[in-house]
């Protein structure tokens, strides 16, 4: 079986799985991560189609206001500091759960969850301030697929708060159980491709929307 | 299940699989590789010195170093053999992700292009 395969081109060198289950499936620890990774990527893909939206109705603002008159860079910035230093103490956090330090592990939890607010809290205050000023969703195409794109962001970013609270509680109920720490790696893994997204948009949205 | 320990296996995507040490360290040089990138984003858009048009060009490029840099450093998606389904599922994810965003605005683009009057003529888009 295995040298069949090899003749084929089917394994590599310093690995016989060949994905053809001579050894069978992989374990829980490999299967359940992996499958959150395909839905990770496909949530990207969801994305990407706003992306596209928002690149195509950039410029449709119906006489209402554009995109460098709306935005405030400073507000971004400190968005993405707290996004990014959330992104790392959550890589903290995992590092802390790996050595069953149970405090750390909830005070790496909380900080990341925090950071997370922070960015959210932002984020909801500038929509405010644009519906405010009469720069809401219905304003525009432009408007409108500016708020689907950074809107469905900031859900997904509520979503993951509520998991790292979740999780904060079940590692305290239940420990570093293996079940508990397959969960906590799918947090780590969306909570991180949450940051990649973000990387997307306040390029995308943020600095070349607003070049002089 | 028994295994040949022998045998290379898979690593879960996020699954960090070197020593304590590399993995702080990894995380470490990750924050301080995306704060520079992120920095020269924030430069590059706000500066006047550089070359007008090639701006946006260039944040593009940045913001895609970037992602590479959280892919590497945070996510821990290698090219070991251990990494492959991790690293052929995220090939097939940025496929799509290409396809989808490149083909629309190219066609839309097209499209705007090619229908009725010049946009100026119209009410529909206000272009700037």
């Amino acid at each position: 079986m295995t040298s069949e395969a090899a003749a084929v081109g089917l394994t590599h060198e310093a690995s016989e799985d060949t994905g053809l289950g001579h050894r069978g499936p992989e374990s829980k620890s490999i299967v359940v991560p992996y499958g959150f990774w395909l839905f990770v990527l496909s949530d990207m893909v969801l994305f990407s189609a706003l992306f596209a939206t928002y690149a195509t109705l950039a410029h449709a603002t119906d006489g209402g206001p554009a995109s460098n008159e709306l935005f405030d860079r400073t507000l971004v910035a400190i968005e993405t500091l707290a996004l990014l230093l959330s992104s790392f103490v959550c890589g903290v956090a995992m590092i802390a759960a790996k050595r069953g330090n149970m405090l750390w592990t909830q005070i790496w939890l909380l900080i990341t969850g925090l950071l997370g607010a922070v960015f959210l809290f932002i984020e909801l205050y500038e929509f405010a301030t644009m519906i405010g000023e009469g720069a809401g969703p219905q304003r525009s195409a432009f408007l409108s697929a500016f708020f689907t794109l950074v809107g469905c962001h900031g859900a997904h970013v509520t979503a993951g708060l509520l998991w790292i609270g979740t999780m904060m509680a079940q590692v305290w109920a239940k420990g570093f159980q293996d079940h508990i720490m397959r969960r906590m790696l799918c947090l780590s893994v969306f909570w991180h491709a949450l940051d990649i997204i973000w990387v997307a948009i306040f390029t995308i949205v943020y600095l070349i929307g607003t070049l002089p | 299940m028994t295994e040949d320990p022998s045998e290379t296996r898979n690593v879960a995507p996020g699954q960090p699989h070197d020593s304590m040490l590399s993995e702080s360290l990894s995380y470490v040089i990750g924050l301080a590789l995306a704060l520079l990138l992120t920095g020269v984003s924030f430069w590059v858009a706000s500066t006047s010195v550089l070359w007008g048009p090639g701006v946006a060009t260039g944040l593009v490029v940045l913001a895609i170093a970037q992602m590479g840099v959280h892919l590497v450093f945070f996510l821990h998606i290698t090219s070991g053999p251990d990494n492959t389904n991790n690293v052929l599922a995220l090939a097939f994810g940025v496929l799509i992700v290409f396809l989808v965003m490149v083909g629309t605005i190219w066609i839309m683009a097209h499209l705007a292009a090619n229908m009725g009057p010049p946009p100026e003529l119209t009410n529909l888009h206000m272009q700037h």
